[in-house]
């Protein structure tokens, strides 16, 4: 064990907790913000792998704008503060999403460990600049559609939140249709 | 040196919580985030793979950018289509069937 792997490991661990519990969690802010710590020290996790660049680009846009998103989504969404177990679904569907959810960490786990897991990393320095140099050079056209598709997705999600619904309740009376059959 | 099988390890963890999050969930927000920590997954995949093999190009690392520019671009789109169930319905509670 070198130090490193004591140092990734100890993130790695927090990082798994942290995952296990948003998913886990009966709170819905709860779960927001066990996902923050999940992408923090996933980001810890980058920077240790070597790569500077994408831990930063992981702080900058998945801690500081998609949890913000998710953060206004549930609070739009009139998400209970307190404990709300029926957010999970109970029983049966539960147990099957811990069986699919455990085999799909064995049947990863059984192809890349044997596979990859006995090599070693050797530690180096971060090259952002070649990284910056291969981004806008070789992977330009990319980066350009890219810059298309966060425009698409921009004007799609605005017209879709302007779309007609075509039964307008409003979410304090859900039942306008009986009112109006009486 | 860092042995492999550590971040591979967690590659595993984080996708299998990701697939828990996503089928045993009620509420589409939730669910989203589950479909977050899958992506997670990848990224630390590419990313582990892009500092094992390191290639001129720097394949791992530059797709590891690209692919979170498009969960940025998935969350906005999701998170619309969310709100607009909200306004239809009333409730995001993806079990109950639609009206």
């Amino acid at each position: 064990m070198t130090t490193l792997d004591i140092l990734f490991g100890s993130v790695g661990l927090i990082a798994a907790a942290s995952a296990v519990l948003a998913v886990t969690t009966h709170q819905l802010v709860h779960a927001a913000l066990w996902l923050v710590v999940t992408l923090g020290t996933l980001a810890g996790c980058y920077l240790i792998l070597g790569a500077e660049l994408v831990a930063l680009v992981q702080l900058l846009v998945y801690v500081g704008a998609i949890v913000v998103l998710v953060l206004f989504a549930l609070m739009l969404t009139r998400a209970p503060m307190g404990s709300s177990p029926e957010h999970s679904s109970s029983g049966i569907q539960r147990i099957a999403g811990a069986v699919i959810g455990a085999s799909t960490t064995g049947l990863l786990a059984a192809v890349l460990l044997p596979a990859l897991g006995g090599e070693v990393l050797a530690a180096r320095a971060g090259d952002t600049t070649a990284i910056a140099t291969q981004l806008f050079g070789s992977w330009v056209w990319p980066f350009e559609l890219l810059s298309l598709l966060l425009l698409i997705a921009l004007i799609a999600a605005f017209a879709v939140s302007r779309m007609p619904t075509t039964s307008p309740t409003s979410p304090t009376s859900p039942l306008p249709a009986e009112t109006e059959s009486t | 040196m860092i042995h492999l099988w550590l971040p591979l390890a967690l590659v595993c963890i984080l996708a299998g919580a990701g697939a828990y999050g996503v089928i045993a969930r009620r509420n589409a927000v939730l669910v989203l985030i589950g479909v977050e920590l899958i992506l997670n997954s990848a990224n630390l995949l590419f990313v582990t793979m892009g500092s094992v093999r390191g290639d001129t190009l720097h394949t791992g690392h530059v797709l590891t950018l690209f692919l979170i520019t498009i969960a940025a671009a998935e969350i906005g789109v999701a998170l619309a289509v969310v709100l607009a169930l909200f306004r239809k319905r009333g409730h995001i509670d993806l079990s109950e069937p639609g009206t």
